[in-house]
């Protein structure tokens, strides 16, 4: 099937691409909403301009829209890039790396029926630390890029995710019951390298930013 | 040993409406076999002591055309629960009408009695296009808009509308462990 991806840059869109090309689909295109609202409650934020160099490295076209990422008008946004994405590459469905949030869940399964598409979301409810273990396995290389809450300071950010960030996350989960895999936003991550991508990204700048429990990374590719 | 009856047409629908169900299945430690449902077999129905249906996309509805494959139902006796799509086909098999409603996310809805650990108000996630009605089954929950849990009349056959492998797992759990 003909499908284009939701794609972030972050570990779960890649990984959701990574499933859909697995199971033999083609994906036409990625999709990113570029969002002016850092606490945007659809998508996310941090590192987002380096999307167009892993879309160029994996060789998949990549579409963007611009949005003010105000509640409403994000999903208006969103439905205008998926029928564009509808219409320029004849997609029959939309892949989304959603695992837990049923407020992003039903928002786009409810404009993928509108525009008559069907809604993949292989990663939908699986166990965070499951997810994380997957992730290693299939030699998927991630950095922290945002930590945003209590425990969480900046020396979280540049972490990779690897059998020690396991370790820790597993703690943090038991004393502050923050999700192992960040998906009530308490992390942002960057793919650096993975089975798609055709050479790995490096980092030639670093610039953090932030304060307390709320840190972002915002990084310069070579 | 507990049989999942897959009705995906499009396999790749598996990990969001088949796995989340086999996850629970796994973490009560109870034997399971998951197969779609044309590739099931007699050996697998007598062995099973319990059967679950799941439920597939907002698109899919091949099984629709299919309920042919489900006509042993009619003269299964043991415990069926079927969930989204698993409810059209249980319905279907006995006169049930469709009816369009389209219930998309986090909803409540109102249970007249315990229904596997679920009790009076619950947040359930809905993924449906359609609802079914019959005079052969109870109705056991409703949200405002149609009803939400089954029960037959006769049979141990029980089915709910919404996804409880998002929200309400435990029912799941329950139905397995009872």
């Amino acid at each position: 099937m003909n499908v284009a991806v939701l794609f972030s840059g972050g570990k779960d869109s890649t990984f959701a691409t990574f499933i859909a090309k697995k199971h033999g689909h083609k994906i036409c295109c990625l999709i990113s909403l570029i969002s002016e609202n850092p606490d945007s409650y659809m998508f996310h934020t941090p590192s987002i301009s380096k999307v167009r160099k892993q879309a160029e490295i994996m060789k998949i076209p990549l579409l963007t829209q611009n949005t003010k990422g105000e509640k409403e008008t994000e999903l208006k946004d969103l439905e205008k890039i998926i029928f564009r994405a509808k219409k320029e590459f004849n997609i029959q469905g939309i892949v989304t790396g959603t695992v837990e949030s049923a407020y992003q869940a039903s928002r786009i399964q409810k404009i993928c029926d509108k525009l008559n598409l069907d809604c993949f979301n292989p990663l939908w409810q699986k166990d965070q630390i499951e997810l994380l273990n997957d992730l290693t396995k299939n030699n998927f290389e991630i950095i922290i890029t945002g930590a945003f809450a209590y425990p969480l300071d900046k020396k979280w950010l540049g972490r990779k995710i690897n059998h020690k960030f396991l370790q820790d996350v597993k703690e943090l989960y038991k004393k502050y019951k923050i999700n192992p895999a960040g998906e009530g936003g308490e992390f942002e991550t960057f793919v650096i390298n993975c089975p798609l991508f055709s050479e790995r990204l490096s980092i030639k700048e670093r610039k953090i930013t932030g304060k307390k429990n709320s840190w972002t990374m915002e990084i310069e590719l070579t | 040993m507990i049989t999942v009856i897959q009705i995906c047409k499009e396999k790749f629908h598996y990990y969001e409406f088949v796995r989340p169900i086999e996850e629970i299945i796994k973490k009560t430690n109870t034997e399971f076999i998951s197969i779609h449902y044309k590739d099931l077999t007699e050996d697998m129905l007598s062995k099973s002591r319990k059967i679950i249906i799941c439920g597939t996309s907002l698109k899919d509805n091949a099984f629709l055309d299919d309920i042919k494959y489900f006509l042993w139902l009619r003269g299964y006796n043991k415990p069926v629960l079927g969930i989204c799509g698993g409810m059209h086909i249980l319905g279907l098999l006995y006169n049930e009408k469709m009816h369009k409603k389209q219930e998309i996310g986090l909803t409540k809805v109102e249970f007249k009695k315990d229904f596997f650990g679920m009790k009076k108000i619950e947040e359930v996630y809905e993924l449906h296009n359609f609802y079914v009605t019959s005079k052969e089954y109870n109705i056991i929950a409703e949200s405002k808009n149609c009803p939400q849990a089954i029960k037959h009349r006769e049979k141990p056959f029980y089915a709910v509308l919404f996804h409880p492998e998002v929200r309400n797992k435990e029912l799941i759990r329950n139905f397995i462990l009872d």
